[in-house]
């Protein structure tokens, strides 16, 4: 943090408009430099940046462990997938398909939030489990009786964005030498500022207070005359809306979406970038979002890494790769606890934390 | 009325293989309130430890009856699952025990997947099969069939339960491990090494993972270094069913759930007419359990803890 | 906290460098054209056991490639795979694909399944390039109009077919039950063979479902037994079919057990033991004892890797087809050689691979095998001469 402060005397628009040059040219830089593989896994990191905020609010800002959150992108992705595809012959333009696969995900959201109010800690978390695991199952079976989702086969030809006769699938056709990697980068980064701002609006809001309040103490809260039920469901509204938003762009840039794309492992991980990024925190979820994308993608190259230092391969590097994102895991977890870049507050917290006794082991707060 | 007794055992067999595991879980669970993901881990590795065993004695043709060489592979398992839930605990969990509450949830995970790929370079990717050597007797009940070993495994889980409940609320360190779970430091403070008791809990768990492991393989007849996740993840909703931190709740949670998948996958297409089938199995569990969950906020057996804030 | 995060910024970014200087030497010899296959599959998870096989094959096609001097353009051709782990996930798979495209691959063998082939086939497409799966099973893989993807193994449809009509008009099944796993393999090529069998006069008495990661099919088993099917059929993969057939014999369901290309292998037979005698399945194409090359390939593979999973002699032969195509253009550049492709005519240890307009295999012979004292003894070939319908 304090590594900041220099900067704040220096005019602050000076500060964001290099920011903004730098988010601008970054997917030419980084094609230049490492291909446009790499521009992809950013368009990724931005999705994936999203579905962390999203979770972030769930999770973070109310203290609703949520291990299904994966179904709300899910639910936004064929939410476009079925209305903007051969599969019933509908082809929406992107702003109504956007805007209703969020929509619909919210709902989804207050449908899983009602029954689960009671419910704390590993009870929720094994509720919000299942409910992901029935949205998948439901994705991956609706083909019989009546054919809705194309079952396991998923859904294909799905129809790009495209704004104002440019289809971003490909760009290249106005703009030559931009790839369809490029034009959804754009995109997908308006959608993710537009994330980043909602969500440091409400952090400081009346909303975010109140979420505060039931993280630290649900039944404090509730004496103080906090709607705890209401503003639990809020939280699972909004964390599903950012997650039906990143569905749709998802399904609109990858032209497929079948049901294996979102399975219980992708909802642990993007439960690790919030923890591991540090939860409660933007800067610290955006961190581990685009830490946790670029990883693995960065330990495809062990085996050239490996070739350039002993000159053979000594491990099969596709052995070793998830071996070693495991390793990484671990011993980032170890080494900075509260995660990578923990909020001030937090960080408050875990100070204070080796003075009273924390009521259970694992126990900080509950 | 054949069917139902059969899909009733059915399920009462694939729950005791489910309770095996969820007892490991909700013994680490009671006392540290922490969900080890890395327990289905465990327990796959002590398949892997056991049938390396078993297939060497096997491959040496060694003149023993199946049950020994079984029980040799057993007790190999039993330390190396040991050691390794105790270096997990030591490693991943320990230093971890002060932060924030999610942090031992992500190396739990990171732990996992550490080991999936550990024992794929060990064993490789593809499947490993168990081999034949155990009796194969079937016994007909009513319309029904149950194999020697089914009613091994059932029979198994009820006494492992027993023996953890035994140990739990009769012995000296029964009463350790219970005065840990319940204050942690006052337990600290009267005398209870507070670390050791929670190494011990983690070595007993991942000893019954070892056991769990070696049945569940020799009852599938397949082991693969990826069994561990399905199965750690069907253990936890057992334990969860059954309130988790409660030994009874395990064994129950364990049998209805097994119970429930078989009916469901049974009976699921004639309760919807048609309209669903067994691609349901999954979706009718954990609608049951969310059922239970919003009637019982704690589990079936589980005390409510939910107010100590 | 900085300072730790710039110290592993600067290894993720020494790392990228050396990588990046790595692949520089491998262009060095001006005097011979290298020429760069990818493999994409499985490397990792439950069906690593499958991917890791695809590499196998496809490495070991490369491997002989290189052994016999191939001139492209009058200059040594030196081929080298690279080998990349999709994970059988979608959204991984299209980024490999874009990996491979900057690369500028000639080409490439895969992917292994149909739900990570179809995002990443639209990426080669749109580089170009030429994939040629030897695995990937669904209609819908080939059926985009895209001009660069192949596979040399019969879609769905094609198998289906063949299995449906085997089980009524051979096996004498009328009442048929059919189990899949849910995967876009299983499902597709269980609905292919219930429209084959019910066109074929037989009744569909029950069809239930499992996933491709169970093991206790007990439950299902039960309530088939209590329908008193002649014949079951699965589609699905060995690691469930074999706990399977020995929960039929446990539950003392005697029906006949028929399965598709991924029952009919080696791990089945291993996996099942006993209980696998007299299960019958399908693989496309004719029997690898049957083709010239079909055994030599057969021991020097054993010899090299270990055991045949199940794809490995279709990543063979893929891989053997596009070099082929390239031999024929004279060019190892996709936009020279994949006029040539589509005109294949190639002996492969699987068969006689041709393609037709949509990159299908023209003849998608089937085979029947049947386990018989532990080993898979070839029943017959069907022919298989039809069309594929559209869909």
């Amino acid at each position: 943090m304090s590594a900041l402060k220099p900067l704040s005397r220096r005019p602050a628009w000076l500060g964001f408009v290099l920011i903004g040059i730098a988010l601008a040219i970054a997917p030419f830089v980084v094609q230049a430099g490492l291909g446009i593989y790499w521009v992809r896994i950013l368009d990724l990191a931005l999705l994936y940046m999203m579905l962390a905020l999203g979770l972030n609010i769930v999770v973070g800002y109310a203290g609703l462990l949520d291990l299904g959150y994966i179904a709300f992108y899910a639910v936004g992705a064929y939410v476009y997938a079925l209305l903007a595809s051969p599969q019933f012959g509908l082809h929406l333009p992107f702003w109504i398909t956007l805007p209703l696969g969020a929509l619909v995900a919210a709902l989804f959201g207050v449908l899983l939030g009602a029954p689960t109010l009671r419910l704390r800690g590993d009870y929720l978390a094994i509720v919000t489990l299942g409910f992901g695991e029935i949205i998948r199952i439901f994705l991956n079976n609706l083909d019989r009786p009546i054919n809705v989702t194309n079952g396991p086969q998923g859904i294909n030809l799905i129809d790009p964005i495209s704004i104002g006769g440019l289809s971003l699938a490909r760009p290249q056709d106005i703009f030559p030498g931009m790839s369809s990697a490029h034009a959804y980068y754009y995109v997908f980064l308006a959608a993710t500022l537009l994330v980043i701002f909602i969500c440091m609006r409400l952090q400081d809001s009346r909303i975010g207070r109140a979420w505060a309040a039931i993280r630290e103490d649900e039944t404090a809260a509730e004496a103080m005359g906090i709607n705890t039920r209401n503003l639990k469901l809020l939280a699972f509204a909004m964390g599903a809306t950012f997650g039906g938003l990143s569905g749709g762009l998802f399904a609109s840039f990858q032209g497929f979406v079948s049901p294996e794309s979102f399975n219980l492992m992708e909802s642990i991980m993007i439960l690790c970038m919030i923890v591991l990024g540090g939860m409660g925190n933007i800067p610290g979820v955006i961190l581990g979002a685009l830490l946790l994308t670029i990883l693995p993608e960065a330990l495809r190259y062990i085996g050239d890494f490996q070739r350039a230092v002993f000159d053979r391969i000594i491990v099969d590097p596709a052995d070793l790769r998830m071996l070693l994102f495991g390793l990484a895991l671990v011993l980032m977890m170890l080494f900075r606890p509260a995660g990578l870049w923990p909020s001030s507050q937090r960080q408050r917290e875990l100070l204070k934390s080796d003075e009273p006794a924390p009521p259970g082991l694992y126990d900080e707060q509950r | 009325m054949d069917t139902f007794l059969q899909q009733l055992i059915n399920g009462l067999v694939l729950g005791s293989v489910y309770a095996l595991v969820a007892l490991g879980y909700t013994m680490v669970y009671g006392i540290l309130e922490l969900i080890n993901f890395a327990h289905g881990e465990v327990t796959m590795i002590g398949a892997m430890v056991a049938l390396t065993v078993i297939g060497a004695l096997v491959g040496a043709h060694v003149d023993l009856p199946g049950i020994v060489i079984v029980l040799a592979g057993v007790l190999a398992a039993i330390p190396a699952c040991m050691l390794l839930g105790f270096t997990i605990e030591r490693v991943a969990y320990r230093p971890l025990r002060n932060a924030p509450r999610l942090a031992p949830l992500i190396t739990a995970i990171g732990v996992s997947i550490l080991l999936q790929n550990l024992a794929m370079i060990i064993w490789g990717r593809q499947y490993i099969s168990f081999p034949p050597i155990l009796p194969r007797t079937t016994y007909h009940l009513g319309g029904a069939t149950i194999s020697v070993l089914q009613i091994f495994i059932l029979v198994l889980s009820l006494v492992i339960m027993a023996a953890l409940v035994a140990l739990v609320q009769k012995t000296k360190l029964g009463r350790a491990m219970r005065a840990t779970a319940q204050a942690p430091q006052v337990a600290g403070l009267m005398g209870v090494n507070i670390n050791s008791i929670i190494s011990l809990t983690f070595i007993i768990g991942s000893a019954l993972a070892a056991v769990a492991g070696v049945m569940v393989s020799a009852y599938y007849g397949v082991a693969h270094y990826y069994m561990g996740f399905l199965l750690g993840l069907k253990a936890f909703t057992a334990a969860v069913l059954g309130g988790i931190g409660n030994l009874a709740g395990a064994m129950l949670g364990g049998l209805l759930l097994g119970v429930i998948e078989s009916m469901g996958a049974g009976y699921i297409g004639d309760i919807t007419g048609g309209f669903m089938g067994s691609n349901y199995q999954d979706v009718f569990a954990f609608f049951v359990l969310i059922l239970v969950l919003v009637l019982r906020p704690s589990g079936l057996l589980g005390e409510r803890v939910g107010e100590r804030a | 906290m900085k300072f730790r995060l710039l110290t592993s910024l600067l290894i993720l970014a020494v790392g990228l460098l050396t990588s990046a200087c790595g692949k520089k030497e491998s262009v060095e010899n001006a005097n011979q054209v290298v020429v760069k296959i990818g493999s994409v599959s499985p490397l990792t998870g439950p069906q690593s056991h499958l991917g890791k096989d695809n590499e196998n094959g496809a490495r070991m096609a490369v491997d002989e490639a290189n052994t016999q001097h191939i001139l492209l353009g009058g200059k040594p051709a030196k081929f080298v795979l690279i080998s990349e782990d999709d994970a059988a996930d979608p959204k991984t798979a299209t980024i490999v694909a874009q990996k491979l495209a900057d690369q500028k691959i000639n080409g490439v063998i895969g992917h292994l399944n149909s739900g990570t082939s179809i995002p990443a086939s639209k990426i080669y497409h749109d580089a170009g390039i030429a994939q040629i799966s030897p695995s990937a099973t669904a209609i819908k893989y080939t059926a985009q109009g895209y001009n660069t993807a192949f596979r040399v193994m019969t879609n769905d449809a094609q198998q289906g077919r063949v299995l449906g009509q085997f089980a009524v008009t051979k096996m004498g099944a009328k009442k048929i039950a059919i189990i899949d796993d849910r995967s876009a393999y299983g499902q597709g090529l269980a609905d292919e063979v219930e429209k084959a069998a019910k066109a074929a006069g037989a009744e569909i008495v029950a069809r239930e479902y499992t996933t491709d990661k169970s093991t206790d099919f007990t439950a299902i088993l039960t309530s088939i037994k209590s329908k008193n099917p002649d014949l079951i059929f699965f589609g699905g993969m060995d690691p469930q079919a074999a706990p399977m057939v020995q929960q039929m014999k446990r539950l003392g369901l005697s029906a006949q057990f028929l399965g598709g290309d991924g029952v009919q292998t080696t791990e089945f037979l291993h996996l099942a033991g006993a209980d696998g005698e007299g299960v019958t399945a399908s693989n496309p194409g004719v029997p690898l004892a049957g083709m010239p090359g079909g055994v030599a390939f057969q021991q020097k593979f054993n010899a090299k890797y270990g055991k045949i999973q199940n794809y490995a002699p279709y990543a063979y032969d893929s891989v053997n087809v596009m070099i082929d195509a390239m031999r024929r253009a004279n060019s190892a550049d996709p936009a020279s050689y994949l006029p040539e492709l589509t005109k294949t005519h190639f002996q492969g240890v699987t068969g006689n691979i041709q393609f037709d307009a949509k990159g299908d295999l023209t003849n998608g012979n089937v085979t029947l095998y049947q386990v018989k004292n532990g080993k898979w003894e070839p029943l017959e070939t069907v022919k298989n001469t039809e069309p594929a319908p559209a869909k």
